[in-house]
């Protein structure tokens, strides 16, 4: 249905893609697999004519074509559905749905019937919301699966998705999967991105993998193992993937905690909690979507202000009144929302890295650009950030070299506590290890470290400690060396009796 | 890029500048009275000591991702305080620094509005424009309030081998210059105004340093208040500092800083400054009226603009990839209807 | 990812969500109602039907202004031509009509000089990504040095057509007298709200000031839509130019001076947010009459000076920014 032939793109310096080829038929599901940088969204933009190529055809059902735009290209039956939810939150979910085709009589919007038509396609994937809402009063999930309804809307024949799974649950996920498999059956050609790759096996009937711009093989999923798979994503052999050994505890038993929280909460985020963490410790932090792991991190590094408890640490009490006064604790904090609470984007790689440091000092006492030029070089090495170049502009890196110079950005301040919200999340298998090792080594030499993640057996692996957070409560904390990812499931799970009422 | 961005504004100075000595073959004759430096170019730097003042204070503001449209309505308000005092019999130095205190007091306000109840500056200083010129006519009763004294028109018309005014710019943008760049001050102030959020949970004192830019352009704002009402030694509430921000905030992006905040350019604000009090000294000189000057102010913004937008340059590029016989991209075909 | 998710609600309906999008519009009214009755109380002969016409009598421009910069504020853009650009009809008006011009023609080309200026602006926003707030701003020192290239000094209007028109009025029920300028200002009104609620061109409008680059990627015309409603703004001043030059009788390039802000003022008063995609006609209009109201009752109030009209509007606008403030924020929070 769709064949791309000798596809390159290319942006001023760079050449996003160079050569690729790709078939999609009707009736499968096809997925695009590669690492952060690989090409895959380039690839995405140039088939739904976001970018244009430099050379190369497209062609669907065998007649060339080269859209404009991703107008044109839902025209021709081309649907996408991308990462981050690319809806208006001001409108309605009806409005959202069919923005751009409403059902119209005598040449104005018809509302009626443009709210009947949404409510229809809602039923379809079976979402029961009110189409006359207004869309940002949903939870993202919700509006991920808006947006396929929207994609559905069209008579969609090749029905594009972008890492849609990223902000779903499980349950949702198996939604998506179940609508996906009913669509695969009408003969829909379905492209599909995900950086997971259970995902990928369960759903993909066929893969196509890209490295670095180029294309490496198309495979049948049932012909190619997981190990082939990453390390033809890779294109080099596990050396760095292998397994973060499953680390024990060996904090002293006795030592002060780091951090001492009681009783901490805030009425809409997080029910109070107590919670202690030691030096060179690894606290993971494991719940569904939306169970509170991010408002518990940022209360402990007071980026939002708790209603209640206490906080010490090391010792001292701490009354949380900002980062900055947690930063000068020793607290360090990367957000799970690396473009909009993370990278300063304009601002070089060398800025971003020291500016965290440069906040403490103050502005009046810049850091010395010798130091500034060592600290950069120095982490630019051991955390392989691409390219090592200490003045490039942040915001042009790939995002796991983003995420690694925030991690940076945190270590060079030598914090007692390093806070990390998904650091994972959305960055390719080679920099997930890399970070994963990373937080091993720094617990190993006596930081505590916060660890949270959507990932069970990726908290599981990584942890001391698994706190387990349901409801914005936390209802559970297992530690020691035999904690499975099933234990911290049946944990998630656990059906309970007095805490059901919480104020949310 | 920086210096490639700086480019156009001068080529723009140095084209109005060539234009002048065509016209006027004195234009750049210097001469010394009484110790004093006289010329046309001592003038514009002159007359254009205020709107550069001010676009000093708007360009950090500007970093921020901020604007403040009250400056001009400050100014006023600071001509108006210091006349009605020395008027009523007060001392000039007195005088200036009520008005001054003023002015901190107004930024102030600003700012809480910006930084802490987090309204867009646009708006937040929309406020004060509207208010702030009717405060300015409220304190000098409408009235245009003339007054003599020696110190004070010293400030505006003043000379100390070159214009006291232009000096006191001067001063405050070398200030400012080494202040930002020589500390961490310009970074943190960008950072700030690329992404706020971001910059806070890094430790960084947004709300501060936001709150601070505020109080320092209506500082800067006060001063130009001073030095305008001093050249004419008097305050006219009504139309002192009239559309002074727009000229300020055109100096500004004429001389390469983007609205959309971060990377900012002192030198590029003072390029920009001096083309515009040039462009309006030019028309003046050749004999247009002096009203029609707004267009020629027009078309220089336009052209300054639209030469460093980066996708003039790219038009430019695909233009010229287009005439080389490349790769034939086949026309879409319209598929249905819209 | 986990299994095993106990399921929670995936989506909840919020009644009493949709009101409150209203609630600036809402408090707008609120606001002009309690001025007025504020008038009522103290001057005699303030609560009449002819106040309330004169309302609109005296502010049908602002109307016609504040209609256009609905639009563009709306994208999340800006228009601060629009003073200039009625200032540069009037003159048109004036010099062409001063020429021997036949009205209609007049008219036109007014017209079409000021969606043609607005055009300009929305090509040089959209395609050169230049600030709105820049670009308009070159287009406000433009129309007004275009002014008095055409002319220096006030023009007046004599002809019949105009003069006719400016002072033949309509008698209401009630001993109500208006101008055909409020019906002129009206049937935009109408014309607006039709175009941005029941028109694609409309949706995709409010979608932009949403979220430009989701607009882009579903597929929608954001180009016409971002360069579309400068032209509309250019329109409706070019408009309010024409009913401003029926109330002056005159063109003159100092007509006009600094209406930029009272337009924006009216439509931040009336709810629209400047970030965009939040916002209504309805509201506009409101906000020009609560302006109109304040300046109504300073002039009855006599011993107040104009400045105290500039005062209250800088106060209005702040109450009802710190308004805004309290609802927008809800709907961000639910993310």
């Amino acid at each position: 249905m769709v064949d791309m032939r000798g596809i390159s793109v290319e942006f001023p310096g760079v050449k996003a893609l160079s050569e690729v080829d790709f078939r999609l038929f009707p009736g499968e599901v096809h997925a695009l697999m590669g690492e952060n940088g690989a090409g895959k969204s380039t690839l995405i933009k140039a088939l739904t004519g976001v970018y244009r190529t430099s050379a190369g055809t497209i062609r669907l059902n065998g007649r060339p074509v080269a859209f404009t735009g991703p107008g044109q290209a839902q025209q021709a039956g081309v649907s996408t559905v991308y990462q981050e939810v690319n809806l208006c939150s001001n409108l309605t979910v009806a409005e959202n749905i069919l923005l751009g085709r409403e059902p119209r009589r005598f040449g104005a919007i018809d509302g009626r019937a443009t709210r009947a038509a949404a409510a229809k396609l809602l039923d379809r994937i079976g979402l029961d919301i009110d189409p006359a809402s207004q869309l940002g009063s949903h939870p993202i999930a919700v509006q991920q699966l808006v947006a396929i309804a929207r994609a559905l809307a069209v008579q969609a024949r090749v029905l594009v998705l972008d890492e849609p799974t990223s902000s779903l649950d499980s349950d949702e996920v198996a939604e998506l999967f179940r609508i996906l498999r009913v669509l695969r059956e009408e003969g829909v050609a379905i492209l599909f991105v995900s950086h997971f790759i259970d995902q990928v096996y369960e759903i993909a009937d066929r893969m196509t993998v890209l490295r670095n711009g180029r294309l490496v093989g198309e495979h049948l999923t049932r012909e190619l193992d997981r190990l082939d798979l990453v390390s033809a994503m890779l294109g080099r052999e596990l050396s760095t993937l292998e397994e973060v050994q499953r680390r024990t505890s060996h904090h002293a038993p006795g030592t002060e905690p780091v951090l001492q929280a009681r009783g901490l909460g805030r009425a809409g985020a997080i029910a109070p909690f107590d919670l202690d963490i030691h030096a060179g410790e690894v606290v993971g932090l494991a719940g569904l979507l939306g169970s509170g792991r991010t408002e518990l991190a940022r209360l402990l590094f007071g980026a939002d202000r708790p209603d209640t408890g206490t906080l010490t640490i090391g010792g001292k009490p701490a009354r949380a009144r900002g980062p900055r006064s947690m930063i000068s604790h020793g607290v360090a904090f990367c957000s799970e929302d690396r473009k909009g609470e993370g990278v300063i984007a304009d601002l070089s790689v060398r800025d971003n890295l020291v500016l965290a440091m440069q906040a403490a000092r103050g502005w009046a006492r810049p850091v010395p650009r010798r130091l500034a030029e060592d600290l950069v070089a120095e982490y630019i090495e051991k955390l392989d950030i691409r390219p090592a170049d200490p003045g490039a502009v942040i915001g042009n890196l790939s995002g796991g070299n983003q995420q690694k110079v925030l991690l940076a950005r945190w270590l060079v301040t030598r914090p007692r506590l390093l806070i990390l919200d998904e650091p994972t999340r959305g960055i390719d298998v080679g920099a997930k290890a890399q970070i994963q090792k990373v937080v091993a080594d720094l617990a190993a030499e006596g930081m505590a470290v916060v660890f949270i993640s959507a990932e069970l057996e990726e908290v599981v692996r990584v942890s001391d400690r698994v706190v387990v957070l349901r409801d914005r409560r936390k209802v559970a904390e297992l530690a020691g060396h035999d904690v499975s990812v099933s234990d911290v499931m049946s944990a998630i799970a656990a059906q309970s009796g007095p805490v059901a009422a919480v104020a949310s | 890029m920086k210096r490639a961005q700086i480019l156009w504004p001068l080529a723009a100075l140095a084209g109005l500048l060539v234009l002048n000595i065509i016209v006027t073959p004195s234009f750049l004759s210097l001469r010394i009275q009484d110790g004093h430096l006289f010329g046309s170019t001592i003038d514009i730097l002159r007359n254009g000591a205020p709107t550069m003042l001010i676009a000093v204070g708007m360009t950090l503001v500007i970093a921020t991702r901020g604007i403040d449209l009250s400056v001009g309505a400050v100014a006023a308000i600071a001509g108006a305080i210091a006349c009605t005092w020395i008027a009523d019999g007060g001392n000039a130095v007195t005088a200036m620094i009520m008005a001054l205190g003023v002015c901190v007091l107004l930024g102030l306000w600003n700012g809480f509005l910006v930084s802490v109840l987090g309204i867009q500056p646009i708006i937040a200083t929309l406020v004060l424009m509207t208010a702030g010129r009717g405060v300015a006519m409220l304190l000098t009763e409408g009235q245009i309030i003339t007054i003599n004294d020696s110190l004070y028109s010293k400030i505006g018309a003043g000379f100390v081998v070159l214009p006291v005014a232009i000096l006191i710019s001067l001063a405050v943008l070398g200030g400012v210059a080494l202040l930002t760049r020589r500390t961490a001050l310009g970074m943190l102030i960008e950072s700030v105004g690329v992404n706020p959020e971001a910059s806070r949970l890094a430790g960084v004192r947004s709300r501060t340093i936001i709150w601070t830019v505020y109080v320092f352009a209506a500082l800067c704002a006060g001063v130009a208040g001073l030095m305008i009402s001093s050249n004419v030694n008097a305050a006219d509430a009504n139309s002192a500092g009239l559309w002074i921000e727009m000229d300020a905030i055109l100096a500004v992006v004429i001389g390469g800083t983007s609205l959309a905040g971060g990377r900012y350019s002192l030198a590029g604000t003072l390029v920009g400054a001096l083309v515009i009090q040039t462009l309006t000294t030019t028309v003046y000189t050749i004999g247009v009226p002096t009203n029609v000057t707004l267009v020629f102010k027009a078309v220089v913004v336009i052209a300054v603009c639209l030469l460093q937008s980066p996708r003039t340059a790219g038009f430019v590029r695909e233009r010229r990839r287009r005439k080389q016989p490349s790769v034939s991209v086949p026309r879409p075909q319209k598929v249905g209807v819209r | 990812m986990t299994v095993l998710a106990p399921s929670r609600p995936s989506g909840r309906l919020l009644p009493g969500r949709l009101p409150q999008r209203f609630l600036p519009v809402i408090a707008t009214f609120a606001v002009f109602v309690i001025t007025f009755g504020v008038g009522s109380f103290r001057y005699e002969g303030f609560f009449s039907g002819q106040v309330v016409a004169n309302l609109f009598v005296d502010n049908a421009f602002l109307i016609v202004l504040a209609v256009g910069m609905t639009f563009v504020i709306l994208t999340g853009g800006i228009d601060l031509s629009v003073g200039a650009v009625a200032a540069l009809s009037t003159m048109i008006a004036a010099a062409t009509l001063e020429a021997g011009w036949p009205p209609w023609l007049a008219v036109l080309t007014v017209l079409a000089s000021g969606s043609t200026l607005g055009l300009l602006m929305g090509l040089v926003i959209h395609y050169f990504g230049v600030q709105p707030f820049i670009v308009t701003l070159a287009g406000m020192f433009l129309a007004r040095g275009l002014c008095f290239l055409i002319s220096v000094e006030s023009v007046s209007i004599q002809d019949p057509v105009f003069r006719d028109l400016a002072t033949s009025t309509i008698s209401l029920p009630g001993d109500i007298v208006v101008t055909w300028s409020v019906v002129i200002a009206l049937l935009t009104v109408a014309v607006a709200v039709y175009v941005l609620h029941l028109t694609r061109f409309g949706r995709t409008v409010y979608a932009v000031g949403g979220s430009e680059s989701s607009a882009r990627l579903m597929g929608l015309a954001t180009s016409r839509a971002k360069v579309g409603v400068y032209m509309v703004s250019g329109f409706c001043s070019a408009l309010g130019g024409l009913l401003f030059s029926l109330y002056m009788l005159s063109g003159y390039g100092l007509h006009a001076v600094g209406m930029e802000l009272d337009v924006i003022a009216a439509v931040v008063i009336g709810g629209t947010v400047l970030a965009g995609g939040f916002g209504y006609v309805a509201g506009s209009v409101a906000g020009v009459l609560v302006l109109g109201t304040v300046q109504t009752l300073i002039s009855f109030e006599g011993t107040l000076s104009s400045w105290w009209t500039k005062i209250v509007i800088g106060v209005l606008l702040l109450a009802f920014i710190m308004l805004q403030r309290l609802i927008v924020r809800q709907p961000s929070a639910a993310r």
